[in-house]
């Protein structure tokens, strides 16, 4: 029953200013979610600022960073010169007072935690108590940024397999529909509330105390190889245990639910009209079953990748993966108020530039904002 | 009643549902055995660690049943009082002066490893002249050897095995090499190379010499094994058996708590807003948008580290961070087909007001279809306060599963090799959550038209 009739979609060639026009609602709609969401972002660093200012935290740290300051030029104005005790505590307190004031700690709570947020836009998160990033500075912001590589490659390399191996093998048992395999996937799927650094403990315990073949954590080993392709090996296998974790965890509902998705589309019309026009399956696949369902997956998606940033943060502790995480959990551990503050507040960035990121793939994908005068 | 005889039908056709229904019931059913018999009081008691309840335990002991496991048999600990215990004897010569204590204590030891350590308690109420005691062991291999003797200074005396310089000399020397740990030198035979246990009964005898006549002396020995009961100990030698039992109550209440407060708090003003819609509607959208980019995980972690670690508090803040989430746009998008059903015409022709409305007709069309999200959330909470618990902000007072995995891995077990420290409640939280997350998932199998089938 192959028939070459009617199998040839009509072709419309929409030309230059059809390009043109769809370029133009991209970008029309990509500059509309940028304004909004600035605006949830400044909200939501204004709220976690809010949070951590309760009980003072925030102006704590301005106050730790301008004392310091002050005393370590005191102590260089004052060097050479007789000075007495009294006379120099009565200088550094000068200062101080002053300082605080062109800070605006005096003002009221309202201006204050306006004036916090300006800087926390500005990511200038002020300077940690205890932590000293790995190049000797006491930024925060610096100690900060030096953690995201690594959490972006353990992310990044966890998350991406994840995306593209389920999204496939979903697609491929929603053909088989009944099989084996996808009532193993449907019944194991609630394994997936179990959270990534809990697979991490087991996959510790196996491959690291047990079979001893991986490392139990790190990024590298205690004296790296200075090859550089000796190197990336020395990485990768430092990688393994922890992508495979965030793997693991979420891996067969990312199957289940996306198979879900693609079998309750496959039973729409328009996909009975495709089979019966005999196109081959593997069009209907790709332009019957996969287009339509691509900007729900992604936003599935972007909803998997906001709960994962959470669970990076222990499975990175788990792990010692020198990351974000890592970083939040040291900072716990020696009460590190600035740093926690700071952590927080990136991680406010991260999450919204994960949903700005996918909110542009979700545009890309979207028929409804591509070729048609969406309604968004 | 027949609906939910009807429910219950469609359930059991879900072998996953049954299964989770099945383990849900059985962690109650721990949770409620528990509470009734560790009060709660007695459980921050024991968690506290206080000498009086951990004196018994040996430390890092790895429960009994590790012995299945192992080709060596590892001895299990044991108490025994003179009081209490009939084959702990106690004969009483009296004396010119005072009275002569004859205790004798034979056991059974035919175990592959010594023991960790054995104390000896000499409870007496002697007014100015405080007793004296000398000890020795008859080992099955005929040795009589003299463990010690000393006056015991006050009217409770703590004799460690291990901490008596003279002893060790004592064994070094029938050893012929040194001995650095008591229970060695005393278990194994003598001067045999490698050192073998030596198995079979041994006596312990403990003469307690009285100066006087109204003094009473009772003992009490406690032998730390290198097992201990069944869940094990930690490093404060704390019984492990409190936390892995209590922490099934506090688990499902935090994750029920959570999930119900959350759920229902979503449900309700996702009503409000599809109702009322206007600014209103639109005010909770943008509310939603904006917690969704809040990193809730690290507000909970500032919380933990600022705050207050108590467990209520963080429960009150999930909760609250929880609300906003994309469970109200799921609600919002079912309400907004309700409010346009002809019933809700037919009450608002009546004359029912807007909350009559919200109350009485439109949330109780949704509960059905809450319920599956619901039961598939609880994991998530229990697992969520079990990670605050890992990065060390867990309520410090109240046992949890995650508090002894949290000590279990500061201590290094993974390193160790003492696996059972993490395993016992990281497979409970495991069951738990999949539990939950099975019943959840198959729920949402049977209420959800689409997925029928599937």
């Amino acid at each position: 029953m192959t028939t070459e009739a009617n199998a040839e979609p009509i072709k419309i060639d929409y030309g230059k200013s059809a390009a043109a026009s769809t370029f133009k609602r991209i970008g029309r709609f990509m500059a509309m979610r940028l304004v909004l969401q600035l605006i949830t972002i400044v909200i939501g660093l204004y709220i976690t600022i809010m949070i951590a200012n309760m009980g003072g935290y925030v102006d704590t740290i301005l106050r730790a960073e301008i004392t310091e300051q002050v005393n370590m030029e005191v102590a260089a104005m004052t060097a050479n010169k007789q000075v007495s005790t009294e006379t120099r505590m009565q200088m550094a307190a000068d200062m101080i007072r002053m300082r605080e004031k062109t800070a605006g700690l005096d003002q009221p709570f309202m201006l204050r935690s306006v004036r916090h947020l300006w800087n926390a836009l500005r990511l200038e998160l002020g300077r940690a108590r205890f932590m000293i990033s790995d190049h000797g500075s006491r930024m925060v912001k610096n100690i900060i940024l030096e953690k995201l590589p690594p959490t972006l490659l353990l992310m990044g390399a966890s998350q991406v397999t994840l995306f593209f191996v389920t999204l496939f093998l979903a697609l491929g048992l929603s053909r088989y529909y009944g099989s084996f395999w996808d009532k193993l996937v449907v019944t194991l799927s609630p394994t997936s509330s179990i959270p990534a650094w809990f697979y991490g403990i087991f996959l510790i315990l196996i491959f690291a105390a047990w079979l001893k073949v991986l490392p139990f954590g790190g990024m590298a080993s205690p004296n790296p190889p200075q090859d550089r392709w000796l190197y990336f090996l020395d990485v990768l296998k430092h990688l393994i245990l922890p992508a495979s974790s965030l793997f693991i965890s979420g891996f067969f509902i990312s199957v289940y639910a996306r198979r879900t998705f693609f079998l309750i589309y496959s039973s729409e019309d328009y996909v009975d009209m495709a089979k019966a026009k005999g196109l081959t399956s593997r069009d209907i696949e790709r332009k019957y079953i996969l287009r339509p369902t691509l900007p729900t997956i992604i936003t599935q998606f972007a909803l998997l990748m906001v709960g994962i940033w959470t669970g990076a943060t222990l499975t990175e502790t788990v792990f010692r993966w020198p990351g974000l995480g890592t970083t939040i959990f040291r900072a716990v551990q020696i009460y590190d108020t600035a740093v926690i503050v700071g952590t927080t507040i990136i991680m406010a960035y991260l999450l919204a530039i994960t949903v700005f990121f996918l909110d542009f793939v979700y545009a890309i994908v979207d028929p409804r904002v591509k070729v048609g005068g969406g309604s968004n | 009643m027949k609906a939910l005889r009807n429910s219950f039908r469609e359930i059991s056709r879900y072998p996953s549902a049954v299964f989770g229904l099945l383990i849900i019931l059985a962690i109650v059913g721990l949770a409620i055995f528990t509470v009734v018999t560790i009060p709660y009081d007695e459980a921050i008691r024991f968690w506290r660690g206080a000498e009086d309840t951990i004196y018994k335990n040996p430390r890092n002991a790895p429960p009994v049943w590790y012995n299945w496991f192992t080709k060596n048999d590892l001895p299990a600990s044991f108490d025994v009082t003179s009081e209490d215990t009939e084959e702990f004897t106690k004969t009483v010569t009296p004396r010119e002066g005072g009275n002569t204590y004859d205790f004798s204590y034979t056991f059974d030891y035919s175990y592959d490893t010594p023991p960790q350590e054995i104390f000896l308690y000499i409870r007496s109420n002697y007014a100015d002249k405080n007793p004296f005691v000398a000890i020795t062991l008859k080992t099955p291999s005929g040795e009589e050897i003299k463990v010690s003797d000393f006056g015991a200074t006050s009217r409770s005396f703590n004799f460690r095995f291990n901490q008596d310089e003279g002893l060790l000399k004592r064994l070094s020397r029938l050893h012929g090499r040194t001995i650095t740990n008591a229970m060695q030198g005393l278990f194994t035979v003598l001067k045999s190379d490698p050192p073998a246990v030596d198995k079979g009964t041994y006596t312990m005898d403990i003469k307690v010499t009285g100066f006087e006549p109204e003094t009473d002396v009772n003992l009490e020995l406690v032998m730390h094994g290198v097992v201990f009961g069944p869940f094990g100990t930690d490093h404060m030698r704390r019984d492990l058996t409190t936390a892995i039992l209590w922490g099934a109550p506090i688990a499902l209440a935090f994750g029920l708590l959570a999930a119900v407060g959350t759920s229902v708090l979503s449900m309700l003003i996702a009503a409000i807003g599809a109702w009322f819609g206007g600014w209103v509607d639109e005010l909770i959208q943008r509310v939603t948008e904006v917690n969704m980019i809040l990193p809730y995980f690290s507000i909970l972690i500032m919380i933990g580290t600022f705050y207050s670690r108590s467990i209520w508090v963080i429960l009150g803040a999930t909760i609250a961070l929880n609300i906003f989430t994309g469970v109200i746009k799921a609600d919002r998008a079912i309400f907004l087909q309700v409010k346009e059903s002809t019933y809700i015409e037919a009450a608002r022709a009546y004359g029912a007001g807007d909350w009559r409305i919200i109350v009485r007709y439109l949330l109780p069309r949704i509960i059905p279809t809450i319920i599956p999200g619901l039961v598939s959330a609880v994991p998530a909470y229990v697992f969520l306060e079990a990670s605050l618990a890992l990065l060390g902000l867990g309520d410090p007072t109240i046992p949890t599963w995650g508090k002894v995995i949290n000590d279990a891995y500061q201590n290094g077990a993974l390193y160790k090799g003492m696996f059972y420290w993490i395993l016992e409640p990281a497979t409970l939280l495991m069951i738990t959550g999949l539990g939950f997350a099975m019943l959840g998932f198959s729920l949402d199998r049977i209420f959800n038209p689409r997925l029928r089938g599937m």
